[in-house]
Parts: C-alpha cells; sequence; structure tokens
C-alpha cells in the first residue's frame, strides 16, 4: 500500500530538498516504486538538486489545472528507472494550488507508486499545509541550533492538527531527522546534542545526519547524495534512516567520514 | 574561572543554555496554540476597554509585555494617563 510522506521543517534552509533527494534515491534503490514531489511553488529546487532542471515541460500545477496529465508532468529519473519527480511551477500564483486538486493528484498517485514523499516549503502557509495536508507520516527536518528546533516545534503541532489524519482522529506517524550535526561540538558543549532535541521534541528519531561536504558535492553535480557517493557519512546516514522507515531495526550512529589513503597522505603533507 | 578558561582557549558550553531557552519558550508556545503574540494582542484589548470605560486614555499608549520565566512569568502593563491637563493651556500656561 503506497505511503504519502511529507518532508518539512517550518525553517527554511535546515536540507528538506537534500533529505527529499536522498531519501527519494535510497527507497527507490531499494527496489521500491518512488515519486517525490516539489510542492514549492515559485520557488522550484528539487529539479535542480535531482539534476532534471532541464527535462521539466509540465509541473504539479499545470495537473491540477487539467491543463497536462500526470504521466506527461511526471520526469523519470536518468539513474534509477523507479525513481520519479513530479516538479513545482515557477509561475508565482501560489493560489493555483487547491486543495482538492493536489487530493486527486495524491490520490492517482497512490495507484502507482509505493512512496510519495512530498517536499515542503518552508514556512507555516498555504504550501506548507498543502503539502502535509494528506500525509500518513511526516518526517520533520531539523539542525541543532535553536531557531529550528522551535520551528520544528510549531511544525509538530500543525501535523497534529491540519491534516486530513489528524481531523479524522487518526494520527500522522512522525520521525525526526537531524541533519547537519557535528558530535564533536555536541560532545563539547557547544551544539544541542541529539539528546536534547529528542528531549525537548518529544518525537522519534529516525536518523543523524553528520555535518559533510558530500551534500555540497552532491548538490553542486545534480545528483541525490545518496547516489553520488553512497559510501560517504551523510549517505550511510541516509540508508539507515530509510532502512528504518521499511521497518527494520537499524542501531542509531552518526556515521562518520571514512578517510581513504590519499586523504591521510595529503592531509600529512598539508599539516 | 571563565576568564582563565578563554585564556586557555576553551569556552563555556552554549549548549545548555539554548536548551534551557527552547524548554521555556515551547512550555508558554505550546499553551497557546502557537505563537505567544496573540495572547498580548488579546490582554492589550481588554485591558484597554476595561481602562477606557473610567479614563480617557490613547489607545496607543498601552504596553503590554511578557517577560517569560522558567517557573514564573512577569506581565507587565504599561498604561499612560494624561492628567486632565489640555495641551492648549499648557501652552497657553508658558
Amino acid at each position: 500500500m503506497a505511503k504519502v510522506l511529507v518532508v518539512t521543517s517550518g525553517k527554511g534552509g535546515v536540507g528538506k530538498t537534500t533529505s527529499t533527494a536522498a531519501l527519494g534515491a535510497a527507497l527507490a534503490q531499494m527496489g521500491q516504486n518512488v515519486v517525490v514531489i516539489d510542492f514549492d511553488v515559485g520557488l522550484r529546487n528539487l529539479d535542480l538538486v535531482m539534476g532534471a532542471e532541464r527535462r521539466v515541460v509540465f509541473d504539479l500545477i499545470n495537473v491540477v489545472q487539467g491543463v497536462a496529465k500526470l504521466p506527461q508532468a511526471l520526469i523519470r529519473d536518468k539513474r534509477l528507472e523507479n525513481l520519479w519527480l513530479l516538479p513545482a511551477s515557477q509561475t508565482r500564483d501560489k493560489d493555483a494550488l487547491t486543495e482538492e486538486g493536489i487530493r486527486r493528484v495524491i490520490a492517482d498517485l497512490r495507484t502507482k507508486f509505493d512512496w510519495i514523499l512530498c517536499d515542503s516549503p518552508a514556512g507555516i502557509e498555504r504550501g506548507a499545509t498543502l503539502a502535509m495536508r494528506y500525509a500518513d507520516e511526516a518526517i520533520i527536518v531539523t539542525n541543532p541550533e535553536v531557531s529550528s528546533v522551535r520551528d520544528s516545534d510549531r511544525i509538530i503541532g500543525m501535523l497534529d492538527s491540519k491534516t486530513v489524519r489528524a481531523e479524522r482522529g487518526e494520527r500522522v506517524e512522525k520521525h525526526l531527522l537531524v541533519t547537519r550535526y557535528d558530535a564533536a561540538r555536541a560532545a563539547r558543549g557547544e551544539m544541542l546534542s541529539i539528546d536534547d532535541i529528542l528531549e525537548i521534541l518529544a518525537t522519534p528519531l529516525l536518523g543523524i545526519v553528520p555535518e559533510s561536504q558530500d551534500v555540497l558535492r552532491a548538490s553542486n553535480v545534480g545528483c541525490p547524495v545518496t547516489l553520488n557517493n553512497a559510501g560517504s557519512a551523510p549517505s550511510r546516514a541516509y540508508i539507515d534512516a530509510v532502512r528504518r522507515l521499511m521497518g527494520e531495526a537499524v542501531e542509531m550512529t552518526v556515521p562518520v567520514e571514512r578517510k581513504g589513503l590519499m586523504d591521510r597522505l595529503l592531509r600529512r603533507r598539508a599539516a | 574561572m571563565i576568564n582563565v578558561m578563554r585564556l586557555f582557549g576553551g569556552r563555556a558550553a552554549s549548549a545548555p543554555v539554548a536548551r534551557e531557552r527552547l524548554q521555556i519558550l515551547l512550555a508558554h508556545e505550546r499553551g497557546q496554540g502557537g505563537g505567544g503574540s496573540d495572547l498580548l494582542e488579546l490582554l492589550r484589548g481588554e485591558i484597554l476597554a476595561v481602562v477606557s470605560k473610567h479614563v480617557e486614555i490613547d489607545p496607543d499608549k498601552i504596553v503590554v509585555r511578557m517577560d517569560r520565566g522558567k517557573f514564573v512569568s512577569m506581565l507587565e502593563v504599561d498604561v499612560e494617563v494624561p492628567n486632565g491637563v489640555q495641551r492648549s493651556k499648557m501652552v497657553a500656561a508658558t
């Protein structure tokens, strides 16, 4: 049965789009049929992070308005044949997205895919509420930083009140994904620790993605980090998170960079 | 002590401060179903209505502030009440 998963955060710049692409690709690599939807109307970026920006013809708004059929708007990933993208529109008319339109599109996608990942825009306005509206589960992306944690708390409140599931008296299963984590700084008391964040937000932890240069490297070339360098620390964190989403019991760790021989030699020479 | 730590390149841990600030803030925000400013705006309006029944005041001269603490919070209400001396008379007196 298809699962609709919203990737949300309240605050901008914490890694929603990076995480949507990385998780979507990791799920697809495990054989799942996956579609990632960009809900950030006017500021679409999931296409760019996925490396599909030059292949966008139709978008979510075109489908909602009936200008295009769903199969015309879906873009198949070049690397994984069971990974698809439904891009957002660059038009500034945010009101073009209607609740009824989104409901129809998601109902249609449910018949075709195992996972429907909704990349939410930042904020708590219309775009963010529409992205979470039909979700079965939610991933709340949080940085170990006060403003991000506060905004995550707001979003958790909205997931419990403004979603269709919440209104029916059911619950949206929530998962916390901590990104840009620096274990050394947390150990020195310079950064909120995982325990601090979990105590404050009281939401089950899905994974800990360490701060890493690999994330920027992957977005530079338009490739989900889990495909660009599957052995990197953030990729291993995302892959573990996906295994937990699929119900596997995976020990919670903060993956660390594996230093190759060349890295060590270069570092020694540089030092 | 802090100075000595600074001397050796160390710094007092800031994460516990972040954690405590968040706990205090969120305890209040959750109680109000989001942003705290709504409550203050409501209080301001009602206080204005009550005071206006008896004294003529300028609606802009009411300030309501909340200072949140871990155990108690301080609600500060500042109402500027004119002394009944007309501005024109004050000018005339000088």
